[in-house]
């Protein structure tokens, strides 16, 4: 497959150069990339998914190592994993409770790890189905009555034994196709997803936003504007305060096109942020990525207004797409999940050349230029998040992030530290 | 007459410890009255000896003036009440006693005084400044008052007073305002305003002033006919002439009100406010600058001034020399002041001084017309039109008041030249003492806080701390400095540069990566435009992001701010009270020619540029405040306002 890996070097040479802006459009980008290759993917007889998984996460670790501050793509690569996960075990379970198909041996299978076993993946699924079902939570009836719950894992008695293998081997070259099938159907699904969520969160606008209030912001985001923008058609009047958001300057955009779309905004510098705040009743902000503990990594000057929004018990609510969240915790995220771009977006070379810190090493400089691009701002400062799912509190978000990574995938590069 | 002392142009504050003491004075010296009694800046070693200064002989760190009232024996109010009582011989009334309303005060006693007020109202409405019409007032008075009856009825005497107080004025205001007197007189005790007390100490000043200057005999009979509406008309005055007991506890009751009225006096006059429409039309007439309302304003802040500043340079120019009742030196600052050229408080207030003092070498008395008066009025006009150039900051409105109030008490007896060198001489003094000498104070007082490893947060650039910043570095102290900057001013820059020139090392950022650098720093400075009473430090937008973000951080935020800029006002938010930028400025960022997203963004309606330059920290940030005073919490900042202000006023 030549030309998949083609692809692969190119998106990682952009990665590498940044030139992919946005944690969106690199999520969109990274699941059609894994989508492709997921399609040009050979798949073995047995194990397809195993396959299938080492194959993404392969192609996963090199995209998250060109850019591990684009959280955006580690999180694609951990979704496509799931989807393969999911997609297996709802093909087994299908068979599973098509053919009524449960034996002791399949059983007995799982513990011995089954990599080398005929079909592993089958009696996997079937466990891990059966360990669904009982995972659900007993029903009050049975709670009340005290019954034990022999019912809750369906296990009817194997009469179909004869035709078993026969069965088996037929369903399993259908289920090869089907399941790289569903796995892009599946992927493209997250794609379409990707690029919906600003609707489906700018559809929750109207909750949120009322008549006559007073809106900040900072920086720009396409989500923020959506949202803004979704009220204002719902016919709320409101006005926006547009924090500039140096060194970007993305404020200047979104205020350009929120003005021309009727809403009234007011540009402020980010300095006047904390004068400004106390007439504001909401600070509605997006967001570069959110970690599993509800802290936001979000460009840099966040946290200086989710304070002043907090000393001025003024909700900060942030907006982020699902392809947002990441399933990491984060230590010393304003260090290690930052980046620092070029001083001259601060200073003019011309002006300081004769003592900039050039990295020369010639005894110590004496002026260094800090700019950073991102600002951790910590769970107990945000208010709300709003997804495509609905708003959520900061301390909910490990539980979403559940319902859409699988605890296997958390670390991708497991393997490969291992060997290391 | 008891001996006095001495007068003292300061009371001498008590020392106090308080809070935090520098870590050079190991015990703290003694609260030495001589030594260290008024914080006089002239006497202090020079800042680069400020951690070898034996304790015993520097100035401690923290000196919280003593409470107004052990201070008061010592007031030079109290001593002009003395001096007035027994000049007048047994005449125990006081001149300060026009309230009426004390519980003290028996019927007989109200009735004068409340034509007393009607006095002092008439003076203040025909609008003269008080003090030259008060002395031939006071002389006609006399001449008057004696061929009154003494059991004449109120109106008489209030008239005799009326008719004096308008006299100063030219021709027949006197007759009219006989006229319609009788009706007023009754209403106007209840309506004794803020202006009208104000005069009545004027008057009093004046004749403090005249008593002192034209010598003992005068004063008599000055403070006599002063005194003639409280006394003459009183029915019985000989009860209290022999119980001298009564009188002195009635004096100390008038001093009580006195200090109560001054109280009530420094509750600062409310601003103009823009969206007031008839007062801007009213301002707009008296405008020197044809001034062109900016499009596109912000709702919220309708009530701050903003002008097309465009426009407004060059008309200027055009009309350089038809400029007519400006000074060229004023309207030099005002061109400065306009194109941003001396910015930063203590900059400009000494910019306006010095450019007010030349006017004032430049100046002479029209013919027919008094030096006090004349001149009061010039300074007012210099100072609208410098408003009209740019909005006075707190500190230049605390240095005018300081100067109307030199002015208003200049002895009529001096010749024009002397009266001239003596407003010049305080001026100098103001600057010398009040802005330099205070900031050595401070950066002696400062540089105790800096150790060796630490790092430096500054925001901006203040004067006060480049000052600071070099002398620690001076002192070889080994530290590195962060400077946060921010748009759309970049006055970081100019600091960066000046530092990296001395060799310091500099980090430099700007305001939104104050939260990713906060992290290494150990200590904050930040200047300020002015301290409010209500410790909020009203500062260059972006200061109170920096010191709340700082709090956040646990590091500790010192604001260093000269006294002068202390004012009585309060405020809670940036909003009430602020300037406007110009906000062009906003949408073009230096050096980045590819940010044009808001080019012509007056042409929409929906879109608003908005160019705070002030804003408010609130006290809670502040860990302390460093004055030439010493080093205070912000609880501190009224007690250093009141006797600030005191000790102003009786210079």
């Amino acid at each position: 497959m030549p030309d998949v890996q083609a692809l692969v070097n190119d998106f990682l040479n952009k990665l590498k150069k940044r030139k992919i802006e946005g944690s969106q459009a690199t999520a969109k980008q990274t699941a059609e990339l894994l989508r492709s290759v997921i399609s040009q993917q050979r798949v073995p007889y047995t194990n397809q998914a195993g396959a299938l998984i080492d194959s993404v996460r392969a192609i996963g670790e090199q995209l998250i190592a060109a850019n591990p501050i684009e959280l955006a793509v580690g999180n694609i690569v951990r979704r496509v994993l799931h989807i393969i996960r999911e997609e297996d075990l709802s093909l087994t379970t299908a068979a599973v409770t098509e053919l009524n198909l449960s034996t002791i041996s399949d059983d007995d299978d799982d513990d011995g790890g089954g990599n080398q076993d005929d079909h592993p993946v089958l009696s996997a699924a079937a466990v891990a189905a059966a360990a669904r079902s009982s995972l659900r939570p007993p029903s009050l009836q049975m709670l009340l009555e005290g019954a034990p719950e022999f019912v809750a894992v369906p296990r009817s008695s194997s009469s179909g034994g004869d035709s078993e293998g026969k069965s088996k081997s037929m369903d399993r070259n259908s289920r090869t196709r089907k399941l790289k099938h569903d796995v892009i159907e599946a992927v493209n699904e997250l794609i379409q997803d990707i690029t919906t969520c600003h609707e489906l969160i700018a559809e929750q606008a109207v909750e949120h936003i009322h008549q006559n209030e007073v809106i900040l912001t900072l920086g720009s985001s396409k989500t923020v504007l959506e949202f803004l923008c979704a009220a204002k058609e719902k016919k709320r009047s409101f006005r926006v305060f547009v924090a500039e958001g140096a060194p970007r300057y993305q404020g200047h955009l979104l205020a350009k096109e929120l003005a021309a779309r009727g809403l009234q905004t007011t540009v402020i510098t980010d300095s006047a942020v904390f004068a400004m705040i106390s007439r504001v009743n909401m600070v509605i902000v997006g967001s570069h990525a959110v970690m599993a503990n509800g802290g936001v990594i979000a460009p840099v000057g966040m946290n200086m207004v989710a304070l002043a929004a907090q000393k001025h018990a003024v909700p900060f609510v942030v907006l982020a797409g699902i392809h947002k969240l990441c399933p990491l915790y984060p230590h010393n995220p304003e260090v290690l999940l930052n980046e620092l771009r070029s001083p001259s977006e601060l200073l003019d070379f011309g002006e300081f050349s004769d003592c900039l810190d050039f990295g020369s090493g010639d005894g110590s400089p004496l002026l260094h230029v800090v700019n950073p691009t991102f600002d951790y701002v910590p769970p107990k400062v945000v208010s709300l998040f709003i997804t495509d799912t609905g708003g959520h509190n900061p301390s909910y978000m490990y539980r979403l992030i559940a319902d859409y990574y699988s605890a296997d995938d958390l670390v991708v590069q497991r393997r490969h530290s291992a060997v290391n | 007459m008891d001996p006095r002392r001495p007068p003292r142009t300061v009371p001498d504050p008590k020392v106090r410890h308080v809070g935090f003491f520098a870590p050079g004075a190991d015990a703290p010296p003694p609260p030495d009255r001589s030594n260290s009694a008024p914080p006089d800046p002239l006497s202090s070693s020079p800042p680069a000896a400020a951690h070898l200064t034996p304790p015993g002989t520097s100035i401690s760190p923290v000196m919280i003036p003593p409470p107004r009232h052990s201070a008061a024996p010592l007031s030079p109010r109290r001593r002009d009440s003395f001096i007035v009582g027994s000049y007048s011989g047994k005449r125990f009334l006081d001149v300060g006693s026009p309230t009426a309303s004390t519980a003290s005060a028996t019927d007989d006693w109200a009735l004068p005084t409340s034509a007393d007020s009607a006095w002092v109202g008439d003076t203040v409405g025909a609008g003269a400044s008080s003090l030259p019409p008060v002395g031939s007032a006071a002389m006609i008075a006399k001449g008057l008052a004696s061929s009154v009856p003494a059991t004449a009825g109120l109106t008489a005497v209030s008239n005799v007073h009326r008719s004096a107080g308008v006299s100063g004025k030219p021709s027949g205001a006197a007759s009219k305002v006989q006229g319609d007197k009788p009706k007023q007189s009754k209403p106007l005790k209840e309506k004794t305003t803020k202006a009208e007390r104000r005069a009545l100490q004027e008057a009093q000043r004046a004749a403090k002033a005249a008593a002192k200057g034209v010598g003992g005999k005068a004063s008599v009979h000055m403070s006599e006919v002063v005194l003639a509406s409280d006394v003459e008309s009183v029915e019985v005055p000989k009860a209290h002439f022999q119980r001298n007991d009564i009188a002195a506890v009635n004096e100390k009751k008038v001093i009580d009100r006195q200090l109560e009225k001054d109280r009530k006096k420094d509750v600062p006059q409310p601003r103009m406010q823009y969206d007031d429409k008839s007062r801007v039309e009213k301002a707009k007439k008296r405008a020197v600058l044809k001034q062109t309302e900016a499009r596109n304003r912000v709702e919220l802040f309708r009530h701050l001034p903003q002008y097309e500043r465009g426009t407004l340079l060059p008309d200027l120019q055009s009309r350089f020399f038809q400029l007519d009742p400006v000074h060229p030196a004023i309207s030099k600052v005002g061109f400065q002041y306009l194109s941003g050229d001396i910015s930063g408080s203590n900059a400009r207030c000494i910019a306006m001084l010095q450019a007010i003092r030349e006017a004032i070498i430049d100046y002479s008395v029209p013919p027919g017309k008094a030096l006090v008066r004349d001149l009061t009025s010039k300074i007012g006009s210099y100072v609208s039109f410098l408003i009209e150039c740019r909005p006075l900051s707190i500190s230049m409105g605390n240095a005018i008041r300081y100067l109307k109030n030199r002015i208003a008490k200049l002895p009529l007896t001096l010749s024009e030249s002397e009266a001239k060198a003596t407003v010049v001489a305080d001026i100098d003094r103001f600057i010398h003492d009040k802005i330099i000498l205070a900031d050595k104070m401070i950066v002696k007082h400062a540089v105790t806080k800096i150790r060796d490893g630490d790092v430096l947060l500054t925001y901006g650039s203040s004067s006060v701390v480049e000052m600071i910043l070099l002398h620690a570095h001076e002192l070889g102290k080994q530290f590195r400095v962060v400077v946060v900057d921010s748009r759309p001013k970049l006055e970081g820059q100019l600091l960066l540069r000046k530092l990296v020139g001395k060799g310091l090392s500099c980090t430099y950022t700007h305001i939104n990566a104050i939260s990713y650098i906060m992290h290494e720093v150990s200590r904050v400075f930040l200047g300020a435009s002015s301290v409010l009473s209500n410790g909020t430090v009203y500062s260059r937008v972006g200061t109170a992001c920096v010191a709340m973000v700082a709090h956040t951080f646990h590091v500790p935020v010192m604001v260093c701010c000269e006294t002068y800029k202390f004012h009585e006002r309060v405020q809670l938010d940036s909003i009430c009270s602020n300037e406007l930028g110009d906000p062009d400025v906003i949408c073009k960022v230096r050096g980045r020619d590819e940010i044009n997203f808001l080019d012509g963004w007056t042409n929409g309606n929906n879109l608003q540029l908005l160019n705070l330059i002030y804003d408010a920290t609130p006290s809670d940030y502040v860990s302390m405040i460093i004055t030439d005073y010493g080093m205070v919490p912000p609880t501190s900042v009224p007690v250093i306002v009141r006797e600030y202000r005191k000790e102003q006023l009786w210079i």
